[in-house]
């Protein structure tokens, strides 16, 4: 065990962690004022029943041996994961447990800007449960779960051996939740007042900027180590980032006179999502690539989308979806030998942007479709559903549902 | 005429103003209030895990002026956007007022409501 990246990589965990209560904050500022505590609310509490899910048995199906397509149960509730790292050992294999723990724990958070304002609640903590296990955890172990047994035979998920570069969770974090929020937003209908009304502006800066941060330890904290791959993932995440808001604001400016904070933050977490998978693979200048074409497709899809019948109300596929896309192909693009060991396509390697693409269809084809099958079946079980009532949904589901609201004046006593 | 001013449920205001506004009423205004009436304004909130009361509620308090005529098409139509025949559906409380004067052309009277 190497002290320096042990200290790193508790750093980076904790940075991970972060991200979902700035999640919490970017949509609950996004939402109106009386459905920002049900928002906070989502996130939160995935972070309370999706961390009990991965030591019990989210872990082992993620990063077991298993096979190609799923891992096994040899590690329930942590069995069979050393307290003490083993001779060459980076970081100690509770840390490694922690920091996977909190992408598990942001990815179906993710989701919930899709269904925003109307979903029951009930319902919605089952699904955290369900979802996990069988999506989560599946496509995780396709890119990431990597394994030697005794006999020397390496037993890979299969998009790990076919080359896929996903550095830090393009296609398992974001790619999977945007195609995931397709099918809730389907599945849980229209709210009966659509559109955005953002009730606090502020907080939504407020979270990119949390979110933000937590992506130095999403994405550097990726390389698993403080080293050169860190140090590059790290500027290159701050430099998309960038690019993808003044992108997003200049088009914004352009086509309407003015350039909005909700706008140029939404711009922000796009460019973060695209950088993701390309962290360990792109330079400055390819990341300067990515964050615009972020911003500037991103920006188009979220007005595409809006003139379909699909009420995903805070455009986490446009974002998560569409930008995760983006930047798993451009991934394949802009891939630079000498920082991930892959050509890119502007190093004459086409190939590498045909692997991307398959790790981008088969996350969208398994995530939708599992997605979808689950939601369907819980909106048909008695007592559960998708649907708050249409009583809850006018009152507001911070009342409705939590018995609390955001802002009162006070009683008389 | 007429000042109307309706205390009703919070999450009805948008039935109320999509009424008011069929019913021919041309401007009104409304705020957020917190108070009591006969009910006590007892409100059940969610604590730490316990229930806990508070002595008020929040309701929304609408204000329109508008010609005598119209009267009882705009009751009706707050009345019937806002009843859920519970307890705490509000009360609607009318009073003569003596002019209304439009600020930009110093007009008075009915045309300037």
């Amino acid at each position: 065990m190497d002290s320096g990246h042990t200290s790193w990589m508790l750093i980076a965990t904790a940075l991970v962690f972060f991200m979902t209560p700035g999640l919490a904050f970017f949509y609950g500022g996004l939402v109106r004022a009386k459905n920002i505590i049900n928002t906070v609310m989502m996130s939160f509490m995935s972070i309370a029943i999706v961390s009990i899910v991965w030591v019990l048995w989210g872990y082992s199906l993620a990063f077991g041996t298993g096979n190609a397509f799923i891992g096994d149960f040899s590690h329930i509730g942590l069995s069979g994961i050393s307290f003490a790292s083993a001779e060459g050992d980076d970081i100690p294999p509770l840390l490694f447990v922690a920091f996977q723990m909190m992408f598990a724990v942001i990815t179906p958070a993710l989701i919930t800007g899709a269904f925003a304002e109307r979903f029951k609640f009930s319902t919605y903590l089952i699904f955290l449960v369900i979802w996990s296990t069988l999506v989560y955890a599946p496509i995780t172990h396709w890119v990431w779960a990597s394994n030697v047994l005794a006999d020397g035979t390496e037993v890979n998920g299969w998009l790990w051996d076919l080359g896929a570069l996903d550095f830090a969770g393009g296609t398992v974090i974001h790619i999977n939740a945007g195609i995931a929020a397709v099918a809730a937003a389907l599945l849980v209908g229209k709210r009966r007042n659509p559109g955005i009304q953002p009730n606090n502006v502020p907080y939504v800066v407020l979270g990119a900027a949390i979110l933000w941060l937590g992506w130095f330890g999403f994405n550097a904290g990726s390389a698993l180590a403080a080293n050169d791959s860190a140090a590059n993932a790290f500027l290159v995440t701050s430099l998309a980032a960038s690019t993808a808001a003044l992108t997003w604001g200049v088009i914004s400016h352009l086509k309407t006179g003015k350039m909005g904070a909700v706008g140029v933050a939404t711009g922000a977490v796009a460019g973060l999502v695209a950088i993701t998978p390309a962290a360990g693979a792109v330079n400055a200048v390819g990341s300067l690539a990515i964050g615009f074409g972020a911003g500037l497709i991103c920006f188009f899809a979220v007005e595409l989308l809006h003139k379909t019948n699909m009420d995903d109300a805070l455009d986490v596929f446009a974002v998560h979806g569409i930008g995760g896309i983006w930047g798993a192909i451009a991934t394949g693009i802009f891939a630079l030998e000498a920082i991930s060991g892959t050509q890119g396509l502007i190093e004459g390697n086409v190939k590498q942007v045909g692997i991307q693409a398959v790790a981008v269809i088969a996350t969208v084809a398994y995530s939708g479709i599992v997605s979808l099958i689950i939601l369907f079946i819980l909106d048909k079980i008695p007592g559960l559903g998708l649907r708050s009532s249409e009583s809850d949904e006018d009152i507001g589901l911070d009342l409705a549902e939590h018995g609390e609201q955001s802002a009162v004046q006070d009683g008389a006593n | 005429m007429l000042k109307i001013e309706a205390i009703f449920r919070p999450e009805r205001v948008g039935a109320v103003t999509d009424s008011l506004l069929v019913a021919g009423v041309t401007g009104f205004h409304y705020q957020n209030v917190t108070g009591q009436g006969q009910q006590k304004g007892v409100e059940v909130v969610t604590g730490r895990g316990g229930q806990t009361t508070r002595s008020a509620s929040s309701k929304t308090l609408l204000v329109t002026v508008v010609s005598n005529d119209k009267k009882d098409a705009v009751i009706e139509a707050i009345v019937s956007a806002s009843r859920t025949g519970e307890i705490g559906d509000g009360k609607i409380f009318v009073s003569e007022i003596a002019d209304t004067i439009r600020v930009r052309t110093g007009e008075s009277g009915d045309s300037a409501i």
